[in-house]
């Protein structure tokens, strides 16, 4: 195994096109931010607050994964997992034992990292292809144990959760900022010490191992990372829905999140989020086309390896540039 | 205790039978197939279509038909799974390995929701029933169908024991998962003994597909997804690319679940089964008859 990862970028040597130099507009973020903030002032009908919230959260999924994917390489194919377990947290923190949600953000940060290390620290040391499938064991194995516990409701989950607020509009705000966080501090992430850690590890694992990176710890790292993001979102979940169960965290959302991931570019922050916005806003677009959507999912994720494997909104290499 | 046994080597030589196709794959050119699993529910719904083509089946006929439908299913599904390395995963195959990966998850999730676009998502019942008597051995409830599904999957596994080791076809399948360069240098068709590999290991699948069909008697289009988790956590405790050892990972994945159900009750048989798929990978990843292999850089 000599290379993972995203294969030479594309168009880097290229000289700027107009849409191009869009893409790498420093304002591109707050542009996007600013389409997330005025979104209610066009339409605001509850239905589409909640269809608006549950696409911030599905964001906050989409930057979490990028970190191990995109960044590190490392295919989770259980991500929902960890959006389980800080969903189950939360929820079973506030029904059962009385806290107030915010309280319980400490317990999920703590719940998630050991969840974490459990499944990263027998596998990071394996081939990478045996992580996405142990992953996705993983992910079973959370799905099926709360659907088994009495603690986390059997088959019928936990309802009546708390929310931050009774009003959606504020409730959509106060996502809308978690997630722009969540979204900078993955993208800050990126560019640092251990983002480029993460990258080198990602192109070349034995090149970064004989430069001095401790790709155990690092790969740890990402994988812990992703995890926190996945779990945090869970409880913006948690306290969206008011209600979680286990056919809520099932293999299908892990790939969607996969699919949001790959479609807008893996390690691409901009992508990432194009992506997941698109793909958890698609099937209010596409209602006639329900039983086509996940099968051309499918064909999607080969076409978009087998085309373009640097996705729609490719990552462009900062340091190439200088 | 021994129906714990027998009804644990039942289920395991059906995970041997998949696991088999996932092992050769994996031997061969280092990927994990993902959507080999759907290539065993692909399996159950051309038998499937098969069977429903050919309208009623006479019960005196039952085991005959069942031969032929499962000879010309592991045609069918040999073909898609030659048609999906050549459409999928030829093009990728010197790209990065995250690339092949994502796109075996994609050719995955199409298989499932193309067959539930095609065929519902509502379970079918398949035509045609094994029905046999059962009668004792040593204190274990055996039907005669069991054991006639334990005898196909032994010829099965037996033949293609014997291909790999001893025709020249499994000569050159050896050659290629040792180093495909030298290989092609010594005249050997790479691409198209790959092409072989896939056609072999899909059609075994296949053929689990349609044995589970005529057991269970129900088939739905996500059947393949935890069977596929399964003969992986199979091959690796055998050890994953050696074909004895897949074999012996699924007669005992069989054996453990067997008796974790008898221990922890039949909702935790999945989580026990990934359970032992972590603990294997920890201590022994190479699994029990897997050699280590040094990575070359």
């Amino acid at each position: 195994m000599t290379t993972t990862g995203q294969p030479r970028l594309l168009g880097t040597d290229k000289p700027p096109t107009l849409v191009s130099r869009l893409m790498d507009n420093r304002w591109a973020g707050l542009a996007g931010l600013l389409v997330a903030v005025l979104a209610p002032f066009v339409i605001a009908t509850p239905y589409a607050l909640s269809v608006m919230t549950s696409a911030a959260i599905f964001v906050m999924l989409a930057a979490g994964l990028n970190i191990v994917v995109g960044y590190c390489g490392l295919l989770d194919l259980g991500y929902v997992a960890f959006f389980a377990v800080g969903a189950y947290t939360a929820g079973v923190l506030t029904t059962r034992v009385g806290l107030p949600l915010l309280a319980t953000v400490p317990a999920v940060l703590v719940v998630t990292v050991i969840a974490g290390v459990v499944i990263g620290a027998p596998t990071l040391r394996l081939r990478s292809d045996y992580l996405a499938i142990v992953t996705l064991g993983f992910g079973e194995i959370i799905r099926i144990t709360a659907n088994n516990l009495d603690v986390t409701g059997g088959p019928s989950g936990i309802y009546g959760i708390p929310s931050l607020t009774a009003n959606p509009v504020v409730f959509y705000y106060v996502t809308v900022a978690v997630v722009a966080l969540a979204v900078l501090g993955a993208a800050r992430l990126g560019r640092s010490r251990m983002g480029r850690a993460w990258r080198f590890i990602r192109e070349d694992e034995d090149a970064a191992e004989a430069m001095g990176v401790h790709t155990y710890k690092v790969k740890l790292a990402a994988y812990i990372a992703g995890a926190v993001w996945g779990g945090l979102a869970g409880v913006l979940f948690a306290a969206h829905l008011s209600a979680i169960s286990p056919t809520s965290f099932t293999f299908l959302q892990s790939a969607l999140v996969l699919m949001a991931v790959v479609l807008g570019g893996m390690g691409s922050i901009p992508g990432v989020v194009v992506g997941a916005v698109v793909i958890s806003l698609l099937p209010e677009f596409l209602r006639d086309l329900a039983d086509y959507r996940f099968f051309l999912f499918g064909v999607l994720l080969i076409v978009v390896m087998l085309v373009r494997p640097q996705g729609l909104w490719p990552a462009r290499s900062k340091e190439a540039l200088k | 205790m021994t129906q714990l046994v027998w009804n644990g080597l039942f289920v395991g030589s059906f995970y041997a039978l998949v696991a088999l196709g996932y092992s050769m794959v994996y031997g061969i050119i280092k990927l994990l197939n993902f959507a080999h699993g759907d290539l065993y529910m692909l399996g159950a719904f051309v038998g499937f279509a098969i069977l429903g083509a050919a309208g009623g089946v006479s019960p005196a006929m039952t085991l005959p038909v069942l031969l032929a439908v499962l000879v010309a299913t592991m045609a069918g599904t040999g073909l898609a799974g030659v048609a999906l390395e050549r459409i999928a995963y030829r093009p990728l195959r010197h790209a990065p390995r995250l690339s092949l990966l994502i796109t075996a998850v994609g050719a995955s999730f199409a298989l499932e929701y193309g067959m539930r676009a095609g065929a519902g998502a509502d379970p079918r019942v398949y035509p045609v029933r094994l029905d046999g008597a059962s009668f004792e051995v040593l204190g274990a409830r055996v039907t005669l169908q069991q054991l006639v599904l334990i005898g196909l999957a032994v010829v099965l596994m037996a033949g293609l024991n014997l291909l790999v080791t001893r025709t020249r076809e499994g000569r050159a399948m050896r050659a290629i998962a040792l180093d495909p360069r030298t290989s092609r240098l010594m005249g050997i068709d790479v691409d198209a003994v790959i092409s072989r590999t896939f056609f072999i290991g899909s059609a075994l699948a296949g053929a689990a597909g349609v044995m589970a069909g005529a057991y269970y008697g129900k088939i739905d289009f996500l059947m393949g997804f935890l069977i596929g988790l399964k003969a992986f956590t199979a091959a690796v405790i055998g050890g994953i690319g050696n074909i004895p050892g897949t074999m012996l990972g699924g007669l005992l994945l069989g054996l453990l679940e067997s008796f974790g159900t008898f221990w922890l009750g039949g909702e935790w048989r999945d989580v026990f089964a990934f359970g032992v798929l972590i603990l294997f990978l920890t201590v022994r990843p190479t699994g029990l008859l897997g050699e280590r292999v040094v990575e070359r850089v």
